[in-house]
């Protein structure tokens, strides 16, 4: 039978519906402390002094750890992907609100909380700075000096650097801009500007830490098992093998379980106690962890007088918050895209990791491509508008099409460009005429799409165990956090082995057990584990033939699995191994020009049409269609790869209409689900779904990852659409319907008071 | 604080025990092993805790454990106590109706509580009652298509 292209429901589909999957949030192990962060108050200041006795004092209370007691066990505690700048409790300095400066543990969680609430700090406060731009110039200093991880190369120069706020700058430099410009018969330049936001997995963080004789386990809700084991194995100077990661499914990830986030904390205190203890975050405490970066991208283009775009300068600014985590691969993978999905032959790129005093800013479903495509694509829509041209003719002129170079120099194949934008303008009927609405209900459309590149090079490894009886098991670190990862890969194990893919058992990721994955991260793990788990499979599949050739059967011949065991050893026995591991080529772009041309192993092309009805009176903006197509590659199983594309677009629908983090003085002011609105049922327009169906390749099978690519082209092509109904234009995210009645207020001459 | 001592009944089974006085549903349920219903957001907006208390939906992390004494409580995990899955259940298996399943428990009481007031609802009805539950995968559509798809299914047998 045939696996690939099966409408199979997810394997896990039974454990989910009856509340029985494992999750890290329903472990407890025997003599377990529960641990409670007590958080600066602060955004910016020098501990003076951190009162833990009436805590400590208190009936229950185990211990009370603060970051002078971690480094006494760990003497460097700082951690961190790119940079090793975060400490696993505040050192010397707070650097946000929510910053976790000590932890309290108890074998009763409440006494755990009500004995945080009695720590008191004292802070030598120093003045604070949110805003990226602002960022730039050295007058407030976030860290004294960079503190660059070992782990990526590139990264090595920017070692000890002082003075600055900027983590990282990356700069591209193709063909010559300045020339173009001055050549150009049209100039436009925009600046457009995104909030805040954040993932809000509905299974908060959580870690569990379990001491040893001599090392320790981790059970956590983690996407990168194999990254925390190392992390963690570098911050005690341990070899890798002291520290085993266990990751059952996750209640969502969307990026914000990526890297080291509560695992050294719950490492360090369990081996401080050498008892096991589990922290949980709550909701609230989520808005203290990782969020998505604030940006400020400022995007110029030149046009010819055949309205070919000529020129184009991108300036963009991310604001990465306290501590880098992974803001500086996001400024650098992402940055480079930031000119969109066009052909132009003269193109800058300047993009900025900053610190800032806010919390830490990540990946979150797109790795910022969303903000790029936000700029880009409503810049775009505002230059055809200026020409006078229609926005998809102008998009069809200006398209970067497979076999030419996209801005980095790398080529561009297997990207169903075309095919994604045609698919939304025939969807949407974009040619067609519709009903503009009257009155003060007003109607319009607006199509954007964007390109991705995945975050390479990254190594997968797999294991396939094929048992005496025929039954297969796959062993891999990929973590299953709703995506179906798990069932994607049975299918390509059924495939090759020719077993049902749902008689195919997954080993859920234990570091001591599944191999080395990067992560489950930047829609990577389709293409890269998915190759891997497909030449492990094939791997174990000659194993058996050769098997089969041991035990005397005929060369050739199709022996099912179990009687070629049987005959090799003589009775029900034995295993087959099969094992691979997948690691694209790739080439670092260049020092001085940004550029390479071997910069990702495929592309991923998504985009969005929206038509939207504008309540003149008030700004309020009701989505009355929203299309939503992605290049799949070819889908290992439709219909899993359709929930993704539409739980991302529904995502971004939030981040677009309304989800934003509220700062007043440095402190979140709508850390809850009661004032940090996410979208629920009744917000849903009608929508519809289209996987365009193409061919990656490289990838297994022809396919490629899927799980970010629903949440490119849906804000710029709300706002887009907008700009169509009512003829204004909103640059800044969210789109309230405060920001569009002020904007329709400005136009007409009669301006919104501010508060 | 003290604990005191409850009686109720439990997916049909009757259960003593103690508890303290400040401690929720959610966490009573996770004592006695039950991990279907599960505190997210805390403050009764998400539906993840959605337990039934005398046939009535709660959100468990706002209801106080000692709240079920005398009462019975059913939770998600009572639906294929006998080995086979709910029409509702099964519904939500066919149309895909979850990714990474948090929140999955909370909706499948809350349809099964919705069809046994409107047996063939509306898209209207469904959206409306289902408001209480939050899906951060963003389900939506396939939940409505999974309720619409068990109240077919519950017309033409008996269900659960």
């Amino acid at each position: 039978m045939n696996q690939i292209g099966r409408e199979l429901p997810r394997l896990e589909a039974r454990a989910k519906v009856s509340g029985r999957a494992d999750y890290t949030h329903n472990l407890s192990v025997p003599g377990m402390l529960y641990g409670k962060v007590f958080r600066s108050t602060v955004p910016h200041g020098r501990i003076r002094n951190i009162d833990t006795a009436a805590a400590q004092a208190f009936p229950g209370v185990h211990r009370v750890v603060t970051g002078e007691d971690i480094r006494k066990l760990v003497p460097e505690p700082y951690y961190g992907p790119a940079f090793h700048d975060q400490p696993i409790l505040a050192l010397e300095k707070v650097r946000y609100v929510g910053e976790p400066v000590a932890a309290v543990l108890a074998s009763d969680p409440h006494i755990a909380e009500q004995a945080a609430q009695l720590i008191t700090a004292e802070y030598d406060e120093l003045p604070a700075v949110y805003d990226e731009i602002a960022a730039m110039a050295p007058d407030t200093l976030v860290h004294e000096v960079l503190r660059p991880a070992g782990t990526f190369a590139d990264l090595k120069h920017l070692q000890g650097r002082k003075g600055t706020n900027v983590a990282l700058d990356y700069h591209l430099r193709r063909g010559n801009v300045d020339k173009a410009f001055a050549g150009a018969d049209r100039i436009f330049e925009h600046t457009f500007k995104t909030q805040q936001c954040l993932h809000l997995p509905f299974e908060p963080h959580v870690a569990l830490a379990e001491p040893g004789d001599e090392r320790l386990t981790i059970y956590t809700s983690n996407q990168t098992p194999s990254f925390v084991r190392i992390e963690i194995a570098r911050l005690f100077s341990w070899p890798e093998n002291r520290v085993r990661v266990k990751v059952p499914y996750l209640g969502g990830g969307y990026g914000s379980k990526v890297y080291v986030k509560l695992e050294a904390l719950v490492a360090a205190l369990a081996m401080l106690v050498r008892r096991p203890v589990k922290i949980a975050l709550t909701m609230e405490e989520q808005f203290y962890m990782i969020t998505k970066h604030p940006t400020t991208f400022r995007i110029k283009s030149g046009v010819d007088k055949d309205g070919r775009l000529v020129a184009r300068a991108c300036e963009v600014y991310w604001n990465g918050g306290a501590y880098a985590d992974i803001g500086p691969r996001v400024t650098q993978k992402s940055g480079f895209t930031a000119a969109g999905p066009y052909d132009i032959e003269n193109v800058s790129i300047d993009s900025y990791a900053l610190y800032t005093n806010r919390t830490p800013a990540g990946a979150l479903r797109g790795f910022g491509v969303p903000q790029l495509v936000w700029g880009y694509e409503s810049h775009t829509d505002l230059i055809a508008r200026e020409l006078g041209m229609d926005p998809v003719a102008f998009r069809r002129k200006n398209l970067l099409r497979n076999g030419r170079p996209q801005a980095s120099g790398t080529v561009l194949q297997d990207a169903a460009i075309d095919e994604v934008l045609e698919a939304l303008v025939g969807r949407i009927g974009w040619n067609a005429p519709f009903d503009r609405g009257s009155a003060t209900l007003r109607r319009g459309r607006g199509i954007a799409i964007g390109l991705k590149a995945s975050i390479s090079p990254t190594t997968s490894v797999a294991v396939v165990n094929v048992s005496a009886d025929g039954s297969v098991y796959l062993y891999k670190s990929t973590v299953d956090m709703g995506q179906g990862a798990d069932t994607a890969f049975a299918q390509i194990v059924g495939e090759v082995l020719d077993v049902r893919s749902e008689d195919v058992r997954i080993i859920a990721p234990d570091t001591d057990i599944t191999p080395y994955d990067m992560g489950t991260l930047g829609s990577r793990s389709l293409y890269h584990m998915g190759n891997a788990v497909r030449l492990a499979a094939e791997d174990a599949r000659a194993k058996l033939r050769a098997l089969a050739v041991e035990a005397g059967l005929p060369e050739g011949t199709n022996y099912p699995p179990a009687e070629i065991f049987k005959k090799r050893y003589g009775m029900q026995a034995g295993n087959v191994i099969g094992t691979a591991s997948f690691v694209p080529n790739y080439k670092a772009p260049d020092a001085q020009t940004g550029l390479s041309d071997n910069v990702t192993p495929f592309w991923m092309v998504g985009g969005a049409a929206a038509e939207v009805e504008i309540d003149t009176e008030t700004g309020q903006v009701r989505i009355v269609r929203l299309i939503n197509a992605a290049d799949c590659g070819k889908p290992i199983n439709p219909a899993v790869a359709r929930t993704q594309l539409s739980g991302a677009a529904i995502m971004q629908l939030g981040f677009t209409l309304s989800e934003a983090m509220q700062l007043d003085g440095g402190q979140v002011t709508n850390a809850s689900l009661a004032d940090y609105k996410i979208p629920g049922i009744g917000d849903i327009p009608p929508m519809e779904n289209e996987l365009v169906v193409a061919e990656q390749h490289s990838g297994p099978f022809g396919a490629k990852g899927l799980g970010e690519t629903g949440t490119f082209g849906v804000s710029p092509a709300i706002a887009n659409a907008i700009h169509d109904a009512v003829g204004v234009r909103i640059t800044e995210l969210p789109i309230t319907a405060e920001a569009v009645l002020r904007a329709l207020r400005a136009k007409a001459g009669r301006p919104l008071e501010n508060d | 604080m003290n604990a005191r001592s409850i009686n109720f009944t439990l997916n049909d089974q009757p259960v003593s025990t103690n508890i303290e006085p400040h401690r929720n549903l959610v966490e009573l349920l996770q004592d006695l092993g039950l991990f279907g219903a599960r505190e997210s957001c805390g403050q009764g907006l998400c539906g993840c805790c959605t337990v039934l208390v005398d046939g009535q939906a709660v959100s468990g992390c706002l209801y106080f454990a000692i709240w079920v004494d005398g009462k019975s409580v059913t939770t998600v995990e009572h639906l294929d106590a006998d080995g086979a899955l709910s029409n509702v259940q099964q519904a939500f298996i066919v149309c895909g109706a979850f990714q990474c399943g948090f929140c999955t428990p909370g909706f499948v009481l809350m349809t099964h509580q919705l069809l046994e007031q409107h047996p063939d609802p509306s898209d209207e009805d469904i959206r409306h009652y289902l408001s209480g539950n939050l899906c951060r995968c963003a389900a939506y559509p396939e939940i409505v298509a999974a309720v619409k798809q068990a109240a077919r299914t519950a017309a033409t047998s008996t269900g659960h």
